[in-house]
């Protein structure tokens, strides 16, 4: 039996990344959630939270077609010399930020909510700029909610499987992710190799919730102390 | 109870006893590059028989894996030979036939790119080539014996993109997502648009189409209705007109 690492290694890498940009796009817009009085607030809240109730499929029918030569998006990475998204690596980054995106943001944003008003209005009265406010009181103290949203952005995209199913074209080394190979392991009778990555991925999956109980149990503990 | 409403109670009982003798329901799996014509077939074999049918669409690797894995199907109609074969040595199958011979064709969207298939492969000109997954899609697996025999495997191979089934290689090119792609003759026989290469038959295999009755069918007489029907000449001639062969 012969066991292609790639897919793992292409995995960790899709995850490594989405969570990276989740990290990025989400954090300022958790953190403009938790301030702002707009009231584009609860529109924006649906439709960060949206990813969670819609199945895979409709992501990924959209995706194809916003995202294929005849969709507008398309049409503009077309014009911009960079060609099509689908069955790229750096689509299946696009279709990981939207998928994941809940699951970054809603920690962050309960975080953020946590705080209160107060340390921040203290640090306003000792002249700290809104900036300063934000990178120097909010974040440091929103940290565990940082934590948590980048492991569960991280575990969830590694455990997805529809989208990338939709948007992927299978292409290994590209975009064929652990999910969609271990789905080829088991339609070919290759229950071996399935067995090998599926058993890793239940033991990776463990490895993460214990995580963040122990996480959770502690930074409880810290708050009590 | 009143004696009238008595007979017509046990009237009723009758008719729906011998309805549910008569009009059974055929769980069939059928591999997707049949879809369109199995769809015509279905409707026209309830009319003729009053069986109903419950028809599941996937890749023929994928339907077996479920087959073996106690899928409720009564008849398989697969894409090749090799997995009705290995049902029938398992035991799980009996009675298998061809009921079509499919052919490949490659695909594209834009009516203007395909002049000459061939050529074309070769000039390698395009971005993104789709094909089935030749590992669980028996039309995938003939793309590549079609690469392999002009001798382009492997310079194409990085412009590979793979369909879950036909279905899906049909859609990725429909959408333009890929610009041309191989598929089933069938899934394009009756409609004009785009422009396609009818692959030469000397570069793959025959695409032999074999049914099987299951062995979860017990004794459900609809099920082997629909293998009559199958190689009934109405049946045929559908199969015929979607580009298919028929023995």
């Amino acid at each position: 039996m012969s066991l292609d690492l790639t897919p793992v290694w292409l995995t960790l890498k899709l995850a490594t990344l989405t969570t990276a940009v989740l990290l990025v796009v989400g954090t300022p817009l958790a953190w403009w959630l938790s301030q702002t009085r707009s009231r584009l607030k609860q529109i924006v809240a649906t439709l960060v939270a949206l990813p969670l109730v819609l199945p895979p499929t409709v992501l990924g029918f959209y995706l194809l077609l916003l995202l294929g030569p005849h969709g507008p998006i398309g049409a503009l990475t077309e014009r911009l010399g960079l060609g099509t998204l689908p069955f790229t690596f750096a689509g299946l980054v696009v279709g990981s930020v939207l998928y994941s995106l809940p699951f970054m943001v809603q920690p962050v944003h309960n975080a953020f909510e946590a705080i209160g008003q107060r340390p921040l209005e203290v640090a306003a009265t000792l002249r700290a700029s809104p900036l300063a406010r934000f990178l120097d009181v909010a974040l440091p103290l929103a940290l565990p909610g940082l934590l948590t949203g980048a492991v569960l952005a991280f575990a969830h995209t590694v455990g997805e499987f529809g989208v990338i199913l939709m948007i992927g074209g299978n292409i290994p080394g590209e975009t064929k992710v652990l999910s969609v190979a271990i789905y080829d392991h088991v339609e070919s009778l290759e229950w071996a190799q399935a067995h090998w990555l599926a058993g890793g991925m239940v033991l990776f999956s463990f490895l993460v919730v214990l995580m963040m109980n122990l996480l959770g149990q502690r930074m409880r503990r810290i708050g009590h102390g | 109870m009143s004696t009238p409403l008595r007979s017509l109670t046990a009237a009723a009982l009758l008719l729906g006893a011998t309805t549910l003798a008569q009009a059974e329901e055929v769980r069939v799996a059928v591999a997707a590059n049949f879809t369109a014509a199995m769809k015509e077939i279905a409707t026209a074999f309830e009319q003729a028989t009053g069986h109903s049918t419950r028809i599941s669409y996937g890749s023929t690797g994928k339907l077996y894996t479920q087959i073996v894995n106690g899928a409720p199907f009564d008849v398989f109609l697969a894409a090749d030979q090799r997995r009705p074969a290995l049902l029938v040595e398992e035991g799980r199958a009996s009675a298998p036939f061809t009921y079509a011979i499919g052919e490949l064709a490659l695909w594209s969207a834009d009516p203007a790119l395909i002049t000459d298939g061939a050529a074309l492969l070769e000039s390698g000109a395009f971005e993104r080539l789709a094909i089935a997954n030749p590992k669980t899609a028996p039309y995938g697996a003939a793309a590549m014996e079609v690469l392999e025999s002009l001798g382009l495997a492997e310079t194409l191979a990085p412009k590979l993109v793979r369909g879950d089934n036909i279905a899906q290689t049909y859609q990725f090119v429909a959408t333009g997502n890929a610009e041309l792609g191989f598929v089933a003759l069938a899934q394009i026989a009756l409609d004009p648009s785009g422009s396609r290469w009818t692959v030469e038959p000397s570069h793959y295999r025959p695409i032999r189409q074999d049914a099987v009755l299951l062995d979860g069918a017990g004794s459900n007489p609809a099920a082997q209705a629909l293998l009559d029907y199958l190689q009934d000449e109405a049946a045929r001639a559908v199969i015929t007109r979607y580009g298919y062969a028929t023995d």
